[in-house]
C-alpha cells in the first residue's frame, strides 16, 4: 500500500534532522495560521499564487531561493564546524550524516538557489527592458516556477522523511546505482532534479522566444540592454543543456528502477559515459548561472558610472562565443580518468579559450568606469567586488584547465576553493547587486543603503576568510568532502574558515535586517520617479512598482540605452506635452494551473520515490487532468479600459515631468 | 545632457540613416507560439541524441547476450516505417482541412493518423514483449538497455501523442475552429513530425546499421 514507507523512514535516533524538521514545520504552520486568521489566503491566492504576472513570478522565484540560500548555508556552518572540529577525531556529525549534508548542500545551492535566483532577475526584468506586457508563455511561466518549489519541496521532505543523496551533488555512478546506494537518498535527489528540471526547461523556452520575438519597436538586437543580450546566451544554454540533465538521470532511474545497464558495472554498462554526459550538461550550467550575472554587471557599471557600456558590440560577441565554447570544454571535469595526453590537452587549450571572452568582458567594465562619474551605491559595490574575486577565481580556473596541475589538484579542497571562488564571487554577487538594483522597480521603495554597504563588507571580507584558507589546504593536499582527518597542517586552515564562515553569517543577518528596516521605513525610502539610479534602460520608464500592463504604449526605441536617449530629448524639449491617445489593453488572466500542476507533481515525485505505484498513477492523471482543463478555458484574457490605462499612466507621467524639470532647474 | 550629446546621438542613430531595417515591434501570438513549439521541439532532439549516443556507445556491448542482427524483423520494422510516414502525411491534410475549416476532412485525417499510429505502436510493443518473452530484456545486456530506452522513449513520444490528438478532436468538436484551438492543432502538427523525423534516425541507426552487423 505504501510501497517502501513505513515508520523507519522516520529518523528518530538522529536529533539534528529532527529538530531542524521540526523547527521548519512549526515556522511553516505558524506562518499559514497567521495568513489564514488574518484573512490574507485570498489576496496570497488571487495576487500571487495564481498569478501570471512576470514580475510576481520573478519575486517568487526570488523569494524561494533566499529562502533556499538559508537551508544550504546552515548545511555549509554545519560542513565547517564539522572540519574544524573533526582533527583526530570523529566531529559531531555521523558521517553518514556528514555525507548527505554535502550532497544537499551543494544540490540545493546549485538548483534551488542559484538556478531560481537568476531566473528570478530575468523573469522580472527582461520584458520590461525590452519594452513589452509580459513573456511569451504567462501560463507556462507560472507552471516552471511552481515545478522548481515542487523540486525544493521535495529535497527538504528528505531530510525528516527517508534520507537524502550520500554521493556528492552530481551523483556519480556506480555509487548512485542501487547496489551501492539502496536507500531511497538517490531518488529524492533524481526526482527532484527531474521535476524541477522540467520546470527550468519551460521557463528556458520562454525566454528565448520572448528575447527573440518580444521585442518592443525599434528594439533591434544591437539596441537591447546587455542583460537581456546575457539572458538570450543563458537560456539558449538551458535549452541545449537542461535535456541532456533530463535524459542522464532518466538513465540513472532506469538503472535503479527496472535493472537497466546504463552505467552499472555489469552487463556491459559505462560509467565514464555518465561523466561524459552529465559534464555536457554541467560545464554549460555554470555559464548558465554566471552570464546572466554578468549582464547584471554591466548594466550596474554602466549605470553608476553614468556612461554607456563601454564596448557593447564586443560585448555582445564575447556572451556568444561563451555560449558557444562553453558546450566544447566538458572534459577538463576528467583530465585524471584516462583519456589520454592528446585529448587531455585539447581540452585544456579550449578550456582556456573561454577566458579570452571573459577577459574582454573585465577591461570593458573597467574602461566603462574610467572617466564616469562613479557612484558606490550598494549595487556597486558588488559589481566593484565581483570584479576582484572574479578575477582570482578566473585565474585558479585557468590554472586547473592545465592537466599536469589538475592531476594534483583534482577532487582537493583546492578545487572547492575553486568553484566557491567563481561561484559566490560571481553568480551570488550578482544576484545580489541585481536584487538591490532592481529592488525599488519591484516594491517602489529603495533599500536602506548603511544596512546594505554592511552587509556587503561582511561578506565580502567572510568570503576571503572562509576560502582563501580552502587553497592552502588544498595546496597541502587536503581532499575534499573529507569526514574527518588526522594531518595536524590541515587544521589551522579549517578553524579559521570555519571563523571566516561567522563572518559570513554576519553578512547574512546584515542582508535580513536590510530588509526589515527597508520595509519598516518605506515611506521614507518610497521612490515616486520609478528611476531612483538615473538608470538607462527601458525598466526605469514606467513606475515603480509597474502596471500589470508595465507599458501604456510599446516605447518607441531609436538607439542603445532607450531610456537614457528619451530622457535627454525629454530635457530639451520638456516633455511633450500633447495627451496621448490611450486604447484598451488584453492581459492574461490568472491561473492556478501552475500551481495544481506542481501539486500533482509533488505527489507522483514522492510517491515515486518511494515506490507507491496507485498514488503514482493517481497523480499522472491529475496532471494531465489539470492540462485538459486548462486547455479547455474559454477566455483566457481580460480587457484593461483605455480609461483606467489613462489613469494609471498619467499618474506615471506627472512624476516623471517633475522629475525632469527639478533636474532642469540643478 | 548637454546639446552636443543629442547631435551626436542624431548622427549616430542609424535610423537616420536608413542602413538598419527597424524592428517593428513585439511579433502576433501565432508565431510566437510556433516558435516557442520549435525552441521545445529542438530541446525534445537534444535529449534524443543522448539516447542514440548512448546506443552507440554501448550498442556493442552485449555480454554475450544477442546482437542486432539476431533479433530485428525487418519485415516488421518497414511496416512501422510506412505506418509512420504515412500518418505524417495524414495529418499534415488533417491540419490543411483545419486551415479551411473543414471539419469533415479534419476528422478524418485525424483519425487515420491515430489509428496508424496505434498500429504502430502495437507492433512496437510486440517486438517488445516478445523479446523479453525470450529473455532478451532491457536488463539482460547494456546493448539491449540501450535499445529499449532508445526506442521505447520514441514509442513513449508517439503515445503522447496519440493522447494529444485525441485532446485535438475533442477540442474541435467542442469548440470549432478558434483561434487558440487552431494553433494547438499547429503544434500538435510539428510535434507528428519531428517524431517522424526521429523515427527516420532510429530506423537508420538502429535497425539499418544495426540489422546489417
Ligand atoms: C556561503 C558560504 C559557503 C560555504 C561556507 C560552503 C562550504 C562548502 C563546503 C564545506 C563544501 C564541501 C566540500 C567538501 O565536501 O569537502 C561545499 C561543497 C559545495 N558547495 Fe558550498 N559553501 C558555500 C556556498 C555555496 C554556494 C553559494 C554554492 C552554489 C551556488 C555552493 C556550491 C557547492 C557545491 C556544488 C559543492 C559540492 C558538493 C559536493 O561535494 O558534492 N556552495 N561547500
Ligand atoms: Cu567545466
Amino acid at each position: 500500500m505504501l510501497g517502501k514507507l513505513d515508520w523507519s523512514a522516520i529518523p528518530f535516533d538522529q536529533p539534528i534532522p529532527l529538530i531542524a524538521g521540526a523547527v521548519v514545520l512549526v515556522a511553516i504552520l505558524a506562518v499559514l495560521i497567521w495568513v489564514i486568521v488574518k484573512g490574507h489566503l485570498p489576496y496570497l491566492w488571487h495576487e500571487w499564487i495564481t498569478s501570471v504576472d512576470h514580475k510576481r513570478i520573478g519575486v517568487m522565484y526570488i523569494l524561494l531561493a533566499s529562502v533556499m540560500l538559508l537551508r544550504g548555508g546552515s548545511d555549509a556552518i554545519m560542513m565547517r564546524i564539522q572540519q574544524a572540529i573533526a582533527y583526530q577525531s570523529q566531529g559531531y556529525l555521523p558521517p553518514e550524516h556528514y555525507n548527505q549534508i554535502f550532497s544537499a548542500h551543494g544540490t540545493i545551492m546549485i538548483f534551488f538557489v542559484a538556478m531560481p535566483f537568476v531566473i528570478g532577475l530575468m523573469n522580472l526584468v527582461v520584458p520590461l527592458q525590452l519594452g513589452v506586457r509580459d513573456v511569451a508563455f504567462p501560463t507556462l511561466n507560472s507552471v516552471g516556477f511552481w515545478l522548481t518549489a515542487t523540486g525544493a519541496l521535495l529535497v527538504n521532505l528528505s531530510l525528516v522523511i527517508g534520507e537524502f543523496a550520500r554521493t556528492g551533488w552530481l551523483a556519480f555512478p556506480p555509487l548512485s546505482e542501487l547496489s551501492y546506494s539502496p536507500g531511497v537518498g538517490v531518488d529524492y535527489y533524481a526526482w527532484s532534479l527531474q521535476i524541477s528540471g522540467v520546470g527550468t526547461l519551460v521557463a528556458g523556452i520562454n525566454l528565448v522566444t520572448t528575447v527573440l520575438k518580444l521585442r518592443t519597436k525599434g528594439m533591434n538586437y544591437l539596441r537591447m540592454p546587455m542583460f537581456c543580450w546575457t539572458t538570450l546566451a543563458s537560456n539558449l544554454l538551458i535549452v541545449a543543456a537542461f535535456p541532456i540533465l533530463t535524459a542522464t538521470l532518466a538513465m540513472l532511474l532506469l538503472d535503479r528502477y527496472l535493472g537497466f545497464h546504463f552505467f552499472t558495472n555489469e552487463a556491459g554498462g559505462n560509467v565514464m559515459m555518465f561523466m561524459n554526459l552529465i559534464w555536457a550538461w554541467g560545464h554549460p550550467e555554470v555559464y548558465i548561472l554566471v552570464l546572466p550575472a554578468f549582464g547584471i554587471f554591466s548594466e550596474v557599471v554602466s549605470t553608476f558610472s553614468g556612461k554607456a557600456l563601454f564596448g557593447y558590440r564586443s560585448m555582445v560577441l564575447a556572451t556568444m562565443a561563451i555560449c558557444v565554447i562553453s558546450f566544447m570544454v566538458w572534459l577538463h571535469h576528467f583530465f585524471t580518468m584516462g583519456a589520454g595526453p592528446d585529448v587531455n590537452a585539447i581540452f585544456g587549450i579550449a578550456s582556456m579559450i573561454i577566458a579570452v571572452p571573459t577577459g574582454v568582458k573585465i577591461y570593458n567594465w573597467l574602461f566603462t568606469m574610467y572617466g564616469g562619474r562613479i557612484r558606490f551605491a550598494t549595487p556597486m559595490l558588488w559589481a566593484v567586488g565581483f570584479m576582484v574575486t572574479f578575477i582570482i577565481g578566473g585565474l585558479t580556473g585557468v590554472l586547473v584547465a592545465v592537466p599536469p596541475a589538475d592531476f594534483m589538484l583534482h577532487n582537493s579542497m583546492f578545487l572547492v576553493a575553486h568553484f566557491h571562488n567563481v561561484i559566490i564571487g560571481g553568480v551570488l554577487f550578482g544576484a545580489f547587486a541585481g536584487f538591490e538594483y532592481w529592488f525599488p522597480k519591484a516594491f517602489g521603495f529603495r533599500l536602506d543603503e548603511r544596512w546594505g554597504k554592511l552587509a556587503f563588507w561582511f561578506t565580502f571580507t567572510g568570503f576571503y576568510i572562509t576560502f582563501v584558507p580552502l587553497y592552502a589546504a588544498g595546496m597541502l593536499g587536503m581532499t575534499r568532502r573529507l569526514q574527518h582527518y588526522d594531518v595536524a597542517e590541515w587544521r589551522p586552515w579549517m578553524v579559521v574558515a570555519a571563523l571566516g564562515m561567522a563572518v559570513l553569517t554576519i553578512g547574512v543577518i546584515c542582508q535580513i535586517m536590510q530588509l526589515v528596516v527597508s520595509i519598516r521605513n518605506r515611506e521614507a525610502l518610497r521612490d515616486r520617479t520609478g528611476d531612483p539610479w538615473d538608470g538607462r534602460s527601458l525598466e526605469w520608464a514606467t513606475s515603480s512598482p509597474p502596471p500589470v500592463f508595465n507599458f501604456a504604449f510599446y516605447p518607441d526605441v531609436r538607439g542603445e540605452d532607450a531610456y537614457w536617449d528619451m530622457k535627454s530629448h525629454a530635457q530639451q524639449q520638456s516633455f511633450e506635452h500633447e495627451v496621448p491617445e490611450y486604447h484598451d489593453i488584453e492581459m492574461p488572466r490568472n491561473s492556478p494551473t501552475g500551481f495544481i500542476c506542481a501539486f500533482f507533481a509533488s505527489i507522483m515525485g514522492f510517491a515515486l520515490i518511494w515506490h507507491i505505484w496507485w498514488m503514482v498513477i493517481l497523480g499522472g492523471i491529475g496532471a494531465f487532468a489539470t492540462f485538459v482543463v486548462f486547455a479547455w478555458r474559454d477566455h483566457d484574457e481580460y480587457i484593461i479600459p483605455a480609461d483606467e490605462v489613462a489613469r494609471i499612466d498619467r499618474i506615471n507621467l506627472e512624476e516623471r515631468r517633475s522629475l525632469v524639470s527639478m533636474a532642469g532647474a540643478i | 545632457m548637454s546639446m552636443t550629446a543629442t547631435v551626436g546621438h542624431a548622427h549616430a542613430d542609424p535610423h537616420h540613416i536608413g542602413i538598419v531595417i527597424e524592428h517593428p515591434g513585439p511579433a502576433p501570438k501565432r508565431i510566437v507560439t510556433a516558435y516557442g513549439f520549435w525552441v521545445f521541439l529542438l530541446s525534445d532532439i537534444v535529449m534524443f541524441s543522448c539516447f542514440f549516443a548512448a546506443y552507440a556507445v554501448l550498442v556493442s556491448q552485449t555480454a554475450d547476450g544477442p546482437k542486432g542482427s539476431e533479433i530485428f524483423e525487418p519485415h516488421n520494422v518497414a511496416i512501422e516505417t510506412v505506418c509512420l510516414l504515412l500518418s505524417s502525411f495524414t495529418c499534415g491534410m488533417a491540419g490543411i482541412a483545419a486551415d479551411v475549416r473543414n471539419r469533415f476532412w479534419f476528422y478524418l485525417g485525424m483519425a487515420v493518423t491515430c489509428v496508424l499510429g496505434l498500429i504502430f505502436l502495437a507492433i512496437e510493443f510486440r517486438e517488445f514483449a516478445d523479446l523479453v518473452a525470450r529473455g532478451y530484456g532491457p536488463s539482460r545486456s547494456a546493448f539491449l538497455t540501450a535499445f529499449f530506452s532508445l526506442v521505447g522513449c520514441h514509442g513513449l513520444h508517439v503515445s503522447a501523442g496519440v493522447l494529444w490528438l485525441l485532446t485535438m478532436m475533442a477540442q474541435v468538436f467542442a469548440k470549432g475552429f478558434r483561434a487558440d484551438v487552431l494553433r494547438r492543432m499547429m503544434c500538435f502538427a510539428l510535434f507528428w513530425h519531428a517524431l517522424d523525423i526521429i523515427w527516420v534516425g532510429v530506423f537508420s541507426v538502429v535497425y539499418l546499421l544495426g540489422g546489417g552487423a
